[in-house]
């Protein structure tokens, strides 16, 4: 009983807090200057958008088939030290990468595409590989021994049931990516990033926050987005959550 | 029919060329079980998976029904050859339906031919084609995969089976439950089945044949009677054990044995007429009594014949144990040690009378084989093969 009532006299406390926080706001005047930066938002998350979606588009695109490569049993014997020189590479961080681009690529969509391209392809190859890597053997040799061809044994078998570990390594990558994405703008392509930077730079956190909120909001929906896309397509009995 | 040609398998390990199958030549016969029997190691599932490719041959040759494999494409063999494994090997992401009709389906059935083929395999499975088919295997007992399992294998009706210890993951009751049902198929289905095994018990139950493997050699290859009367070598003795007489009980039906002379009285007998059968017959305590349609109705003691007057329907009591003439010498053997009894009367399937089987009866049958052996240490059995 105590715990209960404990647990009651915070939820009202919290109810108290978001009111007078809501009250304060307004009557400071924070709202009407995020109002005021809303046209902003609204023109630079379209830009932040893009970004994500078309280096994590591309990303998917490499990343599963790059994983499903290392997994065949031809390329065992290089597969584990590619993957080093992969993993070796996300040590480097995001910024480096995008520096480095812009210095190949010049500024602009291009080099920040590419770096966030780069950023994300290795979680989702290595989420594909490990997944693919940890069908159970004994289906893969149900499989083989019942006499489906190498390419039925992929599409039939190892990947329906590596699907859900694929697609743990997405979300992580598209959402890693979706915050990556305000970096881009310190090579010219724009994004949110524009108003967080700026408004750090001229000490201004409101400005920052309507830069910093919607980013953090977007990656939220990007995360339950492809959570949403994995409950529906990986198969039932191989879904923990329609178990 | 499978048969083996100087089948050899060479492992290259870091300590050099193991010999996992040594020159293995071996026939199994259509429509009989053979099973793989033998220590961890010793070759036995080698053997079997070069038989579908899992493990490639260094040497030697396949034939299946007389035709040899070696230039038969992989996929087309491993289709026409039903595999079933321990760990079972359900798809996890497809339904019990997809999961039976899949070799139907990679062999280009039709739609309505493979869904009425699921339908007929549950059923011959004994599970219910409406409850079970839409289901995914993760919902199913591990007994009830294992029959989704051999279904899968069962599918397109292929002649040859391949089985690797497809029993070891299943808890012993329902691992007895499932040989008998697996037996009763296979009396019908008349595959030729091998059967990977390291039990013992599984090997005599299950086996029309045993090879005894070790360390890659095949040691004796036999019917499992003349396994156990007659091992070839002190390594299969030791590996059978030193109980190895009474796992014949289980190979040994009542029928075999049954003597068919038995002096019986009917309840109208005076008790000095039975005493007088009783000692015509050379009994030692005891007499069957039947009815007027010969199925056993009591048992007349000597001692109270001796000492009573008057009807044996006065005076019986209740027969404490009858055989059939299909159960095992194990049952009977069973029976009469909980009753302690020193014979039982066995009935037919109506359950008349029909003889009798004595404890002398069995040890002597099981000793027969012993004691000719002894006799004549040098002439090897005319069943074993090399």
């Amino acid at each position: 009983m105590p715990i209960r009532s404990i647990k009651g006299a915070l939820k009202v406390l919290v109810l108290v807090a978001i009111f007078f926080a809501g009250v304060w706001s307004q009557s400071s005047g924070v709202i009407d200057e995020f109002i005021w930066y809303l046209p902003d938002v609204q023109y630079l998350m379209v830009q932040h958008i893009w970004l994500t979606a078309m280096s994590g588009s591309l990303a998917i695109i490499v990343a599963i088939p790059l994983g499903v490569l290392l997994s065949r049993p031809s390329m065992a014997r290089v597969a584990e030290s590619l993957m080093q020189v992969l993993n070796v590479g996300t040590t480097i961080p995001t910024l480096a990468v995008l520096a480095l681009s812009m210095s190949f690529l010049g500024i602009g969509v291009l080099p920040a595409v590419f770096g966030l391209f780069v950023a994300t392809l290795l979680p989702i190859t290595r989420n594909t590989y490990a997944g693919l890597k940890g069908v159970n053997p004994a289906l893969m040799e149900a499989a083989a021994g019942i006499g489906m061809s190498p390419m039925q044994r992929l599409f039939k078998v190892e990947l329906p049931n590596a699907l859900y570990v694929i697609f743990a390594g997405m979300r992580t990558a598209l959402t890693i990516n979706v915050g990556t994405v305000p970096l881009a703008f310190l090579i010219g392509a724009g994004g949110l990033g524009e108003l967080i930077f700026t408004g750090i730079d001229l000490y201004d956190p409101v400005m920052m926050l309507s830069g910093a909120i919607p980013t953090a909001l977007l990656a939220i929906v990007v995360d339950a987005l492809i959570a949403t896309i994995a409950f529906l397509i990986v198969p039932r009995g191989v879904n923990p959550g329609r178990a | 029919m499978i048969r083996l040609e100087s089948l050899t398998k060479v492992f290259d390990t870091q300590k050099g060329a193991v010999v996992a199958a040594d020159h293995i030549d071996m026939e199994v016969p259509e429509g009989e079980i053979c099973v793989l029997l033998g220590p961890s190691g010793c070759g036995k599932t080698t053997t079997l998976k070069m038989i579908n490719r899992i493990v490639k041959p260094t040497s030697g040759k396949v034939f299946i029904n007389g035709d040899d494999t070696t230039g038969l494409d992989t996929q087309t063999l491993r289709r026409n050859i039903g595999y079933v494994i321990q760990q079972i090997g359900l798809f996890p992401n497809m339904t019990i339906e997809e999961n039976i009709t899949i070799v139907p389906k990679l062999l280009g059935w039709d739609k309505t031919k493979y869904k009425a083929r699921a339908r007929e395999m549950m059923a011959m499975i004994a599970l219910e084609p409406d409850a079970f088919l839409k289901r995914f295997p993760s919902e199913l007992s591990g007994g009830q995969q294992q029959r989704i399992g051999v279904a899968r294998a069962l599918a397109a009706d292929p002649p040859v089976m391949l089985m690797d210890e497809p029993f070891g993951a299943i808890d012993p009751i329902n691992r007895a439950v499932i040989q008998d049902e697996f037996l009763k198929m296979q009396q019908d289905l008349n595959k030729t089945i091998m059967f990977v095994s390291h039990d013992i018990d599984e090997a005599i139950k299950m086996g029309d044949r045993v090879a005894v493997f070790r360390e890659g050699k095949l040691v004796q290859y036999s019917t499992p009677d003349d396994l156990l009367a007659a091992p070839k070598n002190a390594f299969v003795e030791s590996f059978l054990g030193e109980d190895r007489a009474l796992k014949r009980l289980n190979l040994v039906k009542v029928r075999e044995i049954v003597t068919d002379e038995i002096g019986t009285v009917i309840p109208s007998d005076t008790l000095e007429s039975a005493l007088a059968k009783i000692d015509d017959y050379g009994y030692q305590n005891a007499i069957l009594m039947v009815n007027e349609r010969k199925q056993p109705a009591g048992i007349i003691n000597r001692s109270i014949a001796r000492t009573t007057k008057g009807y044996c329907r006065d005076h019986f009591q209740a027969v404490p144990a009858v055989v059939d003439l299909d159960d095992d010498l194990r049952k009977a053997a069973s029976l009469m040690f909980a009753h302690d009894q020193t014979w039982l009367p066995c009935v037919d399937k109506e359950g008349t009378v029909c003889g009798q089987i004595t404890q002398r009866a069995m040890t002597s049958h099981l000793g027969a084989r012993y004691r000719a052996r002894q006799g004549d240490d040098r002439k090897p059995s005319a069943a074993i093969k090399e």
